[in-house]
């Protein structure tokens, strides 16, 4: 559905001496499966909106290619946009508007009649709880709702891509975990592949098959988040002993299956790729060697830690010290 | 062509309903030349038989120039609701449809000449109202030259609108942009009033051959070199402000 190769944007900020040449993106290159749901995540300013936004055609690749659901966003730009649902970060609708005009006017730019264009958005409506809601005034309209009334608008025409640019940012939790959930149908119910941005690590965690990280206008890695906690981080194994002289013991058995074991006083703790399957041997070894644990302890890995294992800094940190996502043209947006 | 008038119309459509939720801008609008007309009018009167523009009566001179004035000043300010738009979202979920990215400025054009019809349909029946003589024919041209410089004033509005995306830079820029062509097109008196080199400066200044063009329409003086002049510049701006529109329009990261 999605095939970039070499994407590039470059941009300029200030003017006369301020003159500067940005580089928000370096060379991308994505694949996406029909049925995926992909997750972009990386820290604000890292790339992601503005990759985001040459593959709806609203930002003309400086340099580099990509098909987007069989045709190319340079030359083949209004076919791309009948074929995509998008929904932008900044939202889709009008706050004096009434929810039905919207998404009825909005399913009439994709050639829909208006009959068809209420049909489809009031199954929609349904779908997506606002139920009662069609004749409200946007403004009138909480931030959840909301956010499901732009993705209705990304879905009026059926596409077969949708586009979420960071959908849940400014929610509330609870909003948050219900806009995931329906996140989750588009493709069982609508049978859509789902491209979303986050710098989330959380909903990439919980929404995406898998996750294409982006750190400084780079793809740093691209796995499902399992394989990304397993090969790139792997889980932490901390075991506890009994006696000081066991740890020689027990640091050399984690070893054999840990490449980076540390030791601090009773302690003994190391990285293990996939310690589910690892842990038990190792018990047994242990066990077999008369070493005695008081406390053993498994920790899963988060996409922070990929994150920090991949580009040396917390993806939090990153988010802290980076800009704000105004890392297109034109500041996020159009 | 079908497909393009069907886009045009769902944007016109949206933009009028919009309109029409706060119908009191229509009236806020026209409230200013209005004004002019009732109280700057009178002032007038004792005085437009010396301005040897072929007439003797203050509104047929007045109500011309209130109207090149109202499509000006009204249009000019459509850009503003624009970034509104923009800032909520809408404008980057209508360019992410297949829709033509001309068409979404042509079907706010739309709106913003039908409103200025309206406005200028009351100024002028006002204008009648109170003593300004003018044929029907030439009434309507002076409206036509109206809705030509309003539809241009409209689409540069939106073209600058969709350039800054700051309503505190349009601002500053559309009054020096407006103060020059108010003061110089000889909207409320005729630039033969002035000294030379003020009337050299207005020879430079197409609205004031536009105004004149109105003013000799409302008069009957359709056939005149003036009339010719000035809708000829009423639709080389209007056409160029179109193209301008169009284009910043359709650029793929606007």
């Amino acid at each position: 559905m999605i095939e970039a190769r070499g994407l590039v944007q470059t941009f300029h900020t200030g003017q006369g001496k301020n003159k500067k040449e940005v580089h928000a993106v370096k060379g991308v290159d994505l694949d996406v499966a029909e049925g995926e749901v992909v997750g972009f995540l990386g820290p604000n300013g890292a790339g992601k909106t503005t990759t985001l936004r040459m593959l709806v055609t609203l930002l003309k690749p400086t340099a580099g290619t990509a098909r987007v659901a069989g045709y190319d966003v340079a030359t083949q730009p209004v076919q791309v946009r009948r074929s995509i649902g998008y929904c932008s970060q900044v939202g889709s609708t009008f706050s004096g508007a009434y929810a039905r005009d919207e998404v009825v006017d909005h399913g009439m730019l994709y050639g829909m009649s208006r009959k068809d264009a209420v049909a489809k958005g009031q199954e929609l409506f349904e779908k997506f709880q606002l139920d009662g809601l069609w004749k409200r005034m946007n403004k009138n309209m909480s931030g959840g709702q909301k956010r499901r009334l732009d993705i209705v608008m990304g879905l009026i025409h059926s596409p077969s891509l949708v586009f979420l640019d960071e959908p849940t940012t400014g929610l509330d939790p609870q909003a948050r975990a219900n806009l995931w959930e329906h996140i989750s149908g588009l493709r069982d119910n609508e049978g859509a592949t789902v491209f979303l941005t986050t710098h989330y690590l959380d909903e990439a965690d919980a929404l995406a098959d898998r996750i294409v990280i982006i750190d400084r206008g780079e793809i740093v890695a691209s796995d499902t988040a399992d394989n990304l906690k397993a090969n790139v981080s792997g889980d932490l194994v901390s075991l506890e002993l009994s006696s000081d002289e066991q740890v020689s013991i027990a640091r050399d058995k984690l070893a054999s299956i840990s490449d980076d074991v540390h030791v601090d006083g009773r302690s003994v703790s190391g990285r293990v790729a996939r310690a589910g399957k690892a842990v038990p041997g190792l018990l047994r070894d242990l066990d077999a060697s008369g070493v005695g644990l008081e406390g053993i302890e498994v920790i899963r890995p988060t996409l922070d830690d990929v994150f920090l294992t991949l580009t040396g800094r917390s993806l939090r940190d990153a988010d802290e010290a980076d800009a704000p996502e105004t890392d297109s043209p034109e500041g996020g947006a159009m | 062509m079908t497909t393009y008038l069907r886009e045009c119309s769902v944007v016109f459509r949206r933009q009028i309903r919009m309109n029409l939720r706060n119908p009191a801008w229509v009236l806020i609008g026209i409230m200013q030349p209005v004004l002019y007309l009732l109280l700057f009018g009178p002032l007038l009167k004792p005085l437009v038989a010396q301005f040897d523009t072929g007439t003797t009566n203050a509104y047929t001179f007045l109500v011309p120039g209130l109207l090149v004035q109202l499509g000006m000043f009204g249009a000019f300010f459509a850009g503003f609701s624009l970034i509104g738009e923009w800032r909520e979202g809408v404008i980057e979920a209508e360019r992410v449809t297949p829709a033509s990215r001309s068409a979404l400025l042509v079907g706010r054009l739309w709106r913003d000449l039908l409103q200025l019809l309206v406005q200028a349909t009351i100024l002028v029946g006002l204008g009648y109202a109170i003593g300004m003589r003018g044929s029907v024919g030439g009434v309507a041209l002076g409206v036509l030259i109206t809705l030509l410089v309003g539809g241009a004033c409209a689409a540069a509005s939106n073209a600058l609108a969709m350039a800054t995306k700051d309503e505190n830079v349009m601002a500053p820029v559309v009054n020096v942009v407006m103060m020059p062509i108010l003061l110089l097109s000889g909207i409320l008196l005729p630039m033969t009033l002035g000294a030379a080199w003020l009337q050299h400066i207005s020879d430079f200044m197409p609205f004031r051959y536009i105004v004149d063009a109105a003013r000799d329409a409302f008069t009957g003086d359709l056939g005149s070199s003036d009339v010719a002049w000035g809708t000829a510049w009423a639709v080389a701006i209007f056409a160029l402000a179109m193209w301008w529109g169009a284009s910043v329009f359709r650029k793929e990261n606007a």
